[in-house]
């Protein structure tokens, strides 16, 4: 049996590489299948748009199983639709109702320059993370498994943290454009860990002052990045960076 | 010092000097409070709690000049989160919805903020720089809430703060790193009453003085 098809109405943002200014345009996305996913609706209407002559829309995607962190658009003003810990490509059109009018925008912040249409630069979170979101690892001869015992608590944690796609929802989602989620889910994970412990300070230290001087706003403890994570990263998370701030600058020379 | 200009300067930093300064705002709160609770008793209690609070002397003015420099850092600092918070999204969203996290609290922290600001000037005008008649300060008390004009303004001013307070209380200890699954749920409950003793316990003094409920 196939699944039931529904008609919407989109009102997407345009906006060309050159353009100083973007605008809503809207288009109709007719006969979409509820077992798609958001992006595979987005290829129909595309489809459709090249047939007529119009510029198709322009998407971040890669990996369309919510593990690349790529695709991402704020649907009726939700980070990700308003789905539960979903990335865009796992957002099922059954989760809309047929007739409904589906506002479609990208990532908004000063610290992601629009590329073009719902594409972003979040090149900026790599920025923070070649500012010290790794461990140095001075290659030799391989360790032997478990030489460095973790216990399991901790390596719970750590994995929990890991799991951040660097997606960028969570400044998305920010009232204040704040990048927090994201480097409390890098600094966390590594912290944890005793392979990130010598370099803890060093690390919390040049991630927050990159994450500042690329122009994210203040965390205000708004708790919506946690809302809209789609990995469920919380902002336990952001505490502990705050605390492994305090740390490393108090014991700073 | 280094180390202080060091945490200070960043967006981290400027969250620990909300969180130092609200949680001395929110000890001030809470003995303030407990002090004109006496108003509830009566006259005479009032009157006597008045004359030991004064005799601390230079206690208290050490307290007015701590209480007003960490006042110039909370609203300063948040001034500056504010405007590079409105700066940090040049290009506002079409639709704006609240995914669960926020709350009203949070939300208006830098407006209610603001009019708490105002409403502390208001109130040292009004109680502080005055001459008591008859050297009594409940004779002032009491011929300010006979004005159901400032019974209302001073009841509103309390919404306010509950409503700031209810965010602040949680907040504060998230900033300080104190989030932790067991004892998050008690913080924000203890929030929650401390924002609701504040907003009746103040709120409802103008009431009854003023109409002597
Ligand atoms: C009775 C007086 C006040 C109390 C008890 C109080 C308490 C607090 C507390 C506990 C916080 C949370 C700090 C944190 O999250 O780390 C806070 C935040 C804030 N307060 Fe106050 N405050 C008071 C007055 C004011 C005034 C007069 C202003 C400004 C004119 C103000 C503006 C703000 C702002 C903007 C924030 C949010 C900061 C942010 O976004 O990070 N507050 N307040
Ligand atoms: S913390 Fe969550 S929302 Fe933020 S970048 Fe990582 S996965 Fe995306
Ligand atoms: S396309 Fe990879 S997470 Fe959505």
């Amino acid at each position: 049996m196939s699944a039931p098809t529904i008609n919407l109405t989109l009102k997407v943002w345009r906006q060309g590489r050159t353009d100083k200014k973007g605008r809503f345009e809207t288009y109709p996305a007719n006969n979409i299948s509820t077992d798609m996913s958001f992006l595979e609706m987005l290829d129909v209407v595309n489809e459709e748009l090249t047939k007529k002559g119009i510029e198709p829309i322009a998407f971040d995607h890669d990996c369309r199983e919510g593990i690349c962190g790529m695709c991402g658009a704020v649907i009726n003003g939700r980070a990700h639709g308003k789905e539960r810990e979903t990335t865009l490509c796992q957002l099922h059109m059954r989760h809309f109702k047929d007739g409904e009018t589906i506002v479609i925008e990208p990532w908004r912040a000063r610290a992601f320059k629009l590329v073009k249409d719902l594409v972003v630069d979040r090149s900026a979170l790599d920025q923070i993370i070649q500012a010290g979101g790794y461990i140095s690892v001075n290659a030799g001869g391989p360790q032997d498994a478990n030489s460095i015992p973790v216990p399991r608590e901790k390596a719970d944690l750590a994995f929990n943290a890991a799991a951040c796609i660097g997606c960028g929802a969570c400044v998305a989602a920010c009232p204040n454009s704040s990048a927090m989620l994201f480097i409390g889910a890098k600094v966390s994970h590594l912290a944890l860990l005793p392979q990130g412990r010598p370099e803890a300070a060093r690390r919390v230290r040049a991630m927050v002052r990159k994450m500042d001087e690329l122009g994210f706003g203040n965390c205000s403890n708004e708790a919506e990045c946690e809302v809209e994570c789609p990995k469920g990263i919380s902002i336990r998370e952001i505490a502990r960076l705050n605390r492994e701030l305090m740390k490393a600058e108090l014991k700073s020379a | 010092m280094n180390t202080l200009a060091n945490i200070f300067t960043t967006s981290i930093g400027k969250k620990l000097m909300m969180a130092v300064t609200g949680l001395g705002f929110c000890i001030f709160l809470l003995i303030h409070l407990l002090g004109n609770l006496t108003l509830y008793v009566g006259r005479q209690t009032f009157e006597s709690y008045v004359e030991h609070l004064h005799a601390l002397g230079p206690l208290i003015t050490v307290a007015e000049l701590g209480l007003l420099f960490f006042l110039i850092i909370h609203v300063s600092t948040g001034a500056v989160l504010f405007v590079q918070n409105l700066r940090a999204r040049p290009v506002r969203y079409a639709v704006n919805k609240w995914a669960g996290g926020r709350t009203i609290g949070s939300a208006t922290a830098p407006y209610t903020g603001f009019l708490i600001l105002v409403f502390i000037i208001f109130h040292l005008l009004n109680f502080h720089f005055v001459e008591h008649p008859g050297g009594l300060v409940f004779n002032t008390v009491s011929a300010t809430f006979s004005s159901a004009l400032y019974v209302c303004l001073y009841m509103a001013a309390m919404v306010v703060v509950a409503i700031h307070v209810r965010h602040g209380f949680w907040s504060l200890f998230q900033t300080l790193g104190a989030n932790h699954p067991k004892y998050m749920p008690i913080i924000q409950g203890a929030g929650i009453v401390f924002a609701l003793l504040v907003g009746f316990g103040f709120g409802l003094i103008p009431l009854y003085i003023g109409w002597g409920i």
